[in-house]
């Protein structure tokens, strides 16, 4: 099986075959087709994931598949090939499986739209630049994957580019990416400088012999951090996933929740050897984690776009994901990708299929009640809506908790406030089932609020949209088994995971503390959902409305005014110092030179009275001016 | 020997008259006549000076009576150029009075 695995490394290239084919001659092709060609592509990459997959399970070892050298300078080289061990074959499997089902979603989602082959092409794209990023060798070959999800990023959330807004939002998802991927570059440079190579697996083989806690690791690990934060839209750099809902939902499903956004958590858990010799940058990795999870739950609360809740849930979960990594423990957070790839990439298309089904309507407020009318959507939504809240038995609840014991239970946090950070994960946590109930209560249940003329085309999606939801729905349910509490079973993903990252420290606390922590963290998932139940359901939201002007409401609802501060901080001052500078080009520049240009003829004038023409009176001139140079030749010779 | 100085003073007052002349008269050809005047004052000085320059020293310097050689090559050259250029002028205009001729003022 060993040998097949070399296979794997055509996945990327099929993805990037079926781009090209859609790209270049999907025009000519009647609607289904493109859409099916992407489909094959990425179920064939689904498949060689899984030989892949069964490969490294087989021999325990990691393959590499070298594409030979890239380029040599001195006597440094650097070669090009995939990785493929426990922890980018699992990548592989979600990066392809739910994109399978993404792409035969969205046969169906994306019905009739005029840019059908073209999505189909971009979206083949990603996948194959997914797929390099998680199968890298080296950091160069991670970054152009790491680059090329980010161009995809920008081209589909612009997908429907005739409307500004969408344009928009796909170019500040670039600019702010861009702030990350700069993080990236100088991380590799100084990576490069302190370990003298760029190949990941050379650089963790290191890692253990340098200077533990030095600041230029420490340094390493920050700038990796920076990287994560921006394409995983962690505090600060996290503005631009709320706008990139304007691409289409299928898009946000794949690129916005399930795969790309987790790149960050990945490239952390890639370079944990490094993390593991950085322990200052190992907390700041769990408190971003944490406080971007708390900041963005508290922003769902006040939203009332039904994708835009879902996005601020996504930046949530990604910084629950980021903590876990940040804890040490990189296998629950790699965990956590996984399931909420399943769960949030289920919301995501479970509140296409309501947007598809209403003609376009995002508002929850014009919405309720749509489970009675659309079965299938309506029950795997409450499937994943119990899942992320953190219900017992459903994959979230586990993965969720997995990471909140291990900041209590983490080494690495142990100095760095690793109590603190545990309760205020359990407090999101809470807020999490808070919002999710409110989220699908409004959208679902209690009583009809749609506009005229809705409610009558109100309808359930076709199957190609339906069975990828059952499909989903039942992974939200369970893939958490592989990952269960290691006090009770074996934990799979964990002793998985664990021959690919670095072990974290942990203390082992007594099964009575466990017990302890996995009640509190059932606990706190149904104080969450009931208190949505009591605020919603029984109350009709009476008391939101009520607090509605409560400081707390209007920050949650103004997401904490990160993106007007930044307008202020940056937009406003790119554009004065633009002004400022156009300015100073129009009324210094250009007028100096127009000045100058007057002054010329002036001079011109005063010399042109000497062109007499008059013959003697050059002459005169001439004699003159010889006489002054005889006088002073004569005078400097006296002198001497 | 006649002084040196005597030789000098004469070419000041040759160099002085066709100065003026220059300056004063319009006729083109009376313009050329000076400045041979003026030329010719130069070339006595330096005759003059490579004279009394020989006669005091232990070389004989021939320095200057080459360059009245040079001088008189191109002041007979000058002479050939202008009188055609005069001629031309003459033959379109009927007048050699330098005093007319300013078209290219500027």
């Amino acid at each position: 099986m060993t040998d097949l695995a070399h296979l794997a490394a055509l996945a990327p290239l099929l993805a990037l075959a079926g781009a090209f084919v859609n790209g270049l001659f999907g025009r000519n092709l009647k609607e289904p087709a493109p859409g099916i060609i992407a489909s094959v592509a990425v179920a064939a990459g689904f498949v060689l994931s899984l030989i892949a997959f069964f490969g490294v399970a087989g021999s325990g070892e990691a393959v590499r598949v070298g594409f030979g050298d890239f380029l040599r300078a001195g006597d440094f080289t650097l070669s090009l090939g995939f990785h493929l061990d426990q922890l980018s074959v699992l990548m592989m499997l979600i990066i392809t499986g739910v994109g399978l089902l993404i792409h035969v979603y969205s046969i169906g989602y994306m019905h009739g739209d005029p840019g059908y082959s073209r999505y189909f092409a971009q979206l083949n794209l990603f996948v194959a630049s997914m797929l390099v990023l998680v199968m890298a060798d080296s950091f160069v070959l991670m970054f152009i994957g790491w680059e090329g999800v980010g161009v995809c990023s920008f081209l589909l959330i612009g997908f429907w580019y005739h409307d500004l807004a969408n344009a928009s939002a796909g170019r500040k998802a670039f600019i702010v990416n861009r702030v990350g991927d700069v993080g990236f570059l100088l991380a590799m440079f100084l990576t490069f400088k302190v370990f003298g190579s760029l190949d990941i697996q050379t650089v963790s083989a290191m890692a253990p012999t340098m200077l533990y806690g030095s600041a230029v690791l420490t340094g390493i690990g920050l700038l990796y951090l920076l990287a994560a934060a921006g394409k995983s839209a962690q505090l600060p750099l996290h503005v631009w996933l709320p706008d990139a809902m304007a691409g289409p939902t299928p898009v946000s499903a794949l690129i916005h929740a399930a795969t790309m956004v987790t790149a960050g958590v990945y490239l952390i858990a890639r370079t944990s050897a490094v993390y593991a010799v950085a322990p200052a940058a190992l907390a700041t990795v769990a408190w971003v984690g944490v406080l971007t999870a708390l900041v963005a739950a508290i922003a769902a609360v006040g939203q009332t776009d039904i994708k835009r809740i879902l996005a601020y849930s996504t930046i949530s979960q990604v910084g629950f994901m980021i903590a876990a990594v940040g804890a040490g423990a990189y296998w629950a957070g790699i965990f956590h990708v996984l399931t909420h790839a399943f769960f949030k990439a289920l919301l995501f298309l479970g509140a296409g299929s309501v947007i598809h089904a209403l003609g376009g309507e995002q508002d929850v407020r014009k919405m309720g009640g749509l489970g009675r009318r659309m079965r299938v959507t309506g029950t795997t939504a409450l499937i994943a809506t119990l899942a992320i809240a953190g219900v017992p038995f459903l994959s979230g609840f586990f993965s969720k908790d997995s990471i909140v014991v291990a900041t209590f239970t983490s080494g690495a946090l142990a100095g760095a406030g690793g109590e603190v950070l545990y309760a205020l994960l359990m407090v999101t946590a809470g807020i999490t089932a808070f919002y999710m109930f409110r989220w699908y209560y409004l959208v679902f249940a209690g009583e009809e609020r749609l506009e005229r003329g809705v409610s009558e085309k109100v309808h359930e999606s076709p199957s190609v949209m339906t069975v990828p939801l059952t499909i989903l729905a039942i992974g939200s349910v369970l893939v958490g088994y592989l990952g269960l509490p290691s006090f009770l079973a074996d934990n799979r993903i964990a002793a998985w995971l664990g021959h690919a990252t670095a072990a974290g420290e942990f203390s082992h606390p007594s099964v009575a503390t466990e017990w302890l922590l996995l009640i509190a963290s059932v606990v706190v998932a149904f104080i969450g959902l009931g208190l949505g139940y009591w605020v919603y359901a029984v109350g009709k939201g009476a008391l939101a409305k009520r607090l509605g002007n409560a400081p707390i409401a209007g920050a949650s609802r103004g997401a904490f005014g990160f993106d007007i501060l930044y307008r202020a901080l940056f937009v406003d001052t790119g554009a004065g110092t633009a002004e400022a500078v156009t300015l100073l080009d129009r009324e210094v520049v250009d007028r100096g030179l127009v000045g100058l240009s007057g002054v010329v003829p002036l001079i011109g004038g005063l010399l042109r009275r000497w062109q007499s023409g008059q013959v003697r009176a050059y002459a005169f001139a001439m004699l003159v001016g010889a006489a002054c140079l005889v006088a002073a030749a004569a005078i400097v010779g006296v002198l001497k | 020997m006649v002084g040196t100085e005597y030789y000098v003073a004469i070419s000041a007052v040759l160099f002085a008259i066709g100065a003026v002349g220059v300056l004063t008269r319009r006729s083109a050809i009376m313009l050329f006549l000076s400045v041979e005047l003026m030329l010719n004052a130069a070339n006595l000085a330096m005759v003059a000076f490579a004279r009394s320059w020989s006669a005091s020293g232990a070389t004989t310097a021939l320095n200057g009576q080459a360059a009245v050689f040079i001088v008189l090559a191109v002041a007979a050259a000058e002479v050939a150029v202008g009188l055609g250029i005069l001629v031309a002028i003459f033959r379109n205009r009927v007048s050699t009075n330098v005093d007319e001729l300013s078209e290219v003022r500027a």
